[in-house]
């Protein structure tokens, strides 16, 4: 579950990388640290909540990089390039408007009552929150979604692993999905953080050397601006320029699509109730550490951006019609193109390395998601009940096998129906947005009843789905562009399902005061008051200024973008 | 919550309620050895980056004008190499000073530096 971008991903096939042997030691050398923290995290896994929660125990500053690692997955790094390739500096909207504001809301807000109610999954809060309707649709569109999303980045790596290093793309898919099950089935949520922890230094490492060359190469930021003014007009290197209503932008969204459809519904869905995003969140020693993951996790996310929007602009001015036919080259190659004409064996290797790893992360984020819904949502609750807990831990196991298996399934599929991978995506791409509908009027309103969870996700998800596929789709209405009409979706679907929650909501019966204790603002519970650990009263712990530092910096970073 | 009235025959899954899933993750948190027996991910990867440093460096020392001229005349492999290795040594230093105290559980220090 992306932020949405829908670029299929597709090379070149003359970006073949000049790699040697020294490039093939770094990526071994990789593999089998990856492979090593599987095996030493083994030894931590005694209960289900070891397996699938890492037992609450993780330090903030831990969880957080893994949070925005599970995050940054290759189909992120690949896609916002190419975005910065196409439509320019607007890419920075998916971070600042896009991502920080909904994160610090999640830090802020939300995870008192996640945290707080010790719930192990974001369906799970629904269950309490609302009823077992809503909990089990959640539950099976959540998993669906994950193999769905793990497979997508499989095929992924696959295509990019094949044009830059010329395996077979089936070589690549097995490969690649082995290593994930063997160290997932091995250390549970443990390992697939602390591999996410690397990976976030990894892509680092990647990223760093080739922006600052392809800055280089293009003359600065100052040559990087006027060649891309010439070519492409003044707004190409601006926020906000050309995005009034009725301005025509090549983003096809104005302004206030892009405040509250990327900014507000899109974005607040995605960071706030994907759970392979809460669950690192979940993983933290205590409330205030759950609460700094998103936080810190933000910080990096400010400057990311840059990363990937510079190499982006620095193809599209290097390679002019950088992503049209003759070029040559597809907006995806950005990153690629730059590491073949820059990087020596060596920084080769390392960048190959994080681009792996990064691929196999999204992938993990959501597998280890995924058997943590399937084991304690679905299995546990509905199918084989009341069971010890070595059981769920010995099926946690089993079902990350099969979920790994059934992702490479998905991404063979996807070698030969890709139109059809991209659809699902968008098709549910579209179910967080109600998600978030669900939750946050069911956070602030204790009149929401138990039906009206389900009604209004259901309500809210057909709504985004009928707007983007047939009224946009069947030309009905008329959106410029997929990215402009996805924001328009989401705001379609945010309203209808607010609506038809309220409407519900009148109708049919409050869940009870008393059970509705910690889960609704307001009320508090038993969970949420434990003391502060030791430490965590420094000032640079509070989450309020953390979160408050971040929303600052993040608006700061847009005065050189905007005039 | 402890106004709820007390029903000792009612079947276990009803419908969760809050108390269901606390009291679950209460049990498994107190017996969870995450806490006490995961080793310490700065090792990992103060080890990995050293490792990847001195490989690089080198790599950039023994480079030829071919590889240099490529990245824009900047040694490329050096700069990376040395910035691996001191990010590599930072975690290393970060462990030797602050190592994670033993965790009696359930409750947990919060001495560890979040950044």
């Amino acid at each position: 579950m992306e932020t949405p971008t829908y670029h299929p991903i597709y090379l070149a096939a003359e970006l073949r990388l000049p790699t040697n042997w020294l490039d093939y030691t770094l990526l071994g050398i990789y593999f089998v640290v990856v492979l090593g923290i599987g095996f030493a995290a083994r030894r931590s896994v005694k209960t289900s909540l070891d397996f699938f929660l890492s037992g609450r125990s993780l330090p903030a500053w831990v969880t957080g990089l893994a949070f925005i690692s599970a995050n940054l997955a290759a189909t992120e790094i690949l896609g916002m390039a190419a975005n910065s390739a196409q439509y320019g500096a607007y890419t920075v909207h998916w971070y600042w408007i896009g991502a920080i504001p909904a994160m610090v809301f999640l830090g802020l807000v939300m995870m008192p009552f996640y945290y707080g109610s010790k719930v192990r999954s974001v369906p799970e809060f629904l269950l309490l929150r609302f009823d077992r309707a809503a909990h089990l649709l959640s539950s099976i569109l959540f998993a669906f979604a994950a193999i769905l999303i793990a497979g997508v980045n499989l095929y992924a790596l696959a295509i990019v692993v094949e044009a830059l290093l010329g395996w077979p793309q089936w070589v690549a898919i097995v490969v690649a999905g082995f290593f994930v099950l063997a160290y997932i089935t091995l250390g549970g949520l443990s390992s697939a953080i602390y591999n996410e922890v690397l990976q976030f230094f990894v892509i680092l490492a990647a990223l760093i050397p080739i922006t600052v060359l392809a800055l280089k190469k293009v003359g600065g930021w100052d040559g990087l601006s006027d060649t891309l003014t010439k070519a492409h007009g003044d707004d190409f290197v601006t926020a906000w320029g050309g995005t009034g209503i009725g301005d025509a932008n090549p983003l096809g969204a104005n302004w206030l699509t892009i405040v509250l459809g990327l900014g507000f519904v899109l974005s607040f869905g995605y960071w706030t109730t994907n759970f392979a995003e809460v669950q690192r969140a979940l993983s933290a020693k205590n409330l205030s550490a759950a609460q700094r993951t998103p936080l810190i996790a933000a910080f990096p996310k400010i400057f990311i951006v840059f990363l990937v929007m510079i190499p982006g602009l620095a193809a599209a001015a290097l390679v002019p019609g950088f992503g049209t036919e003759e070029s040559g080259y597809q907006y995806n190659d950005a990153i690629p193109f730059l590491m073949e004409g820059l990087l020596p064996n060596g920084v080769l290797g390392v960048a190959v390395t994080g681009l792996l790893a990064a691929f196999m992360a999204g992938m993990a984020a959501n597998v280890s998601s995924f058997n943590t819904v399937f084991t304690t949502d679905i299995w546990q609750k509905y199918v084989v009940k009341d069971r010890e807990d070595t059981y769920y831990v010995r099926f946690g196991r089993l079902i990350t096998a099969v979920g790994v298996m059934a992702s490479i399934g998905t991404a063979f599929l996807a070698s030969s129906f890709s139109n059809i991978m991209s659809y699902l995506q968008t098709l549910f791409s579209f179910f967080n947005v109600p998600m978030f509908v669900v939750f946050i009027i069911g956070m602030f309103w204790k009149r929401a009843s138990m039906k009206s969870g389900f009604w209004g996700l259901l309500a809210g998800t057909t709504a985004a789905m009928v707007n983007y596929f047939v009224l946009y789709k069947q030309d009905i209405i008329s959106i410029p562009t997929d990215q402009g009409a996805n924001f328009v979706s989401a705001i379609a679907g945010f309203v209808a399902g607010a609506v038809v929650m309220v409407a519900v909501s009148l109708f049919t019966a409050p869940k009870p005061a008393h059970e509705l204790q910690g889960l609704v603002y307001g009320t508090r519970s038993p969970g949420m008051s434990e003391p502060p650990a030791e430490g965590d009263d420094a000032w640079y712990r509070k989450p309020a200024l953390l979160g408050w530092g971040a929303v600052i910096l993040a608006a700061v970073c847009y005065i050189p973008f905007s005039f | 919550m402890t106004d709820h009235p007390e029903h000792p025959d009612r079947p276990r899954h009803p419908g969760w309620s809050e108390e269901d899933v606390q009291r679950q993750v209460t049990e498994l948190q107190e017996k969870s050895e995450t806490a006490a027996r995961l080793f310490d991910i700065r090792r990992i990867i103060g080890g990995l980056f050293v490792v990847y440093g001195v490989i690089v460096t080198i790599a950039g020392i023994t480079d030829d004008d071919a590889a240099i001229d490529k990245a824009e005349g900047v040694n490329i492999n050096l700069w990376t190499g040395l910035g691996m290795l001191l990010l590599g040594l930072f975690f290393l230093a970060w462990l030797k000073l602050r190592p994670a105290a033993p965790a009696p559980p359930p409750v947990e220090p919060g001495d560890e530096p979040s950044e």
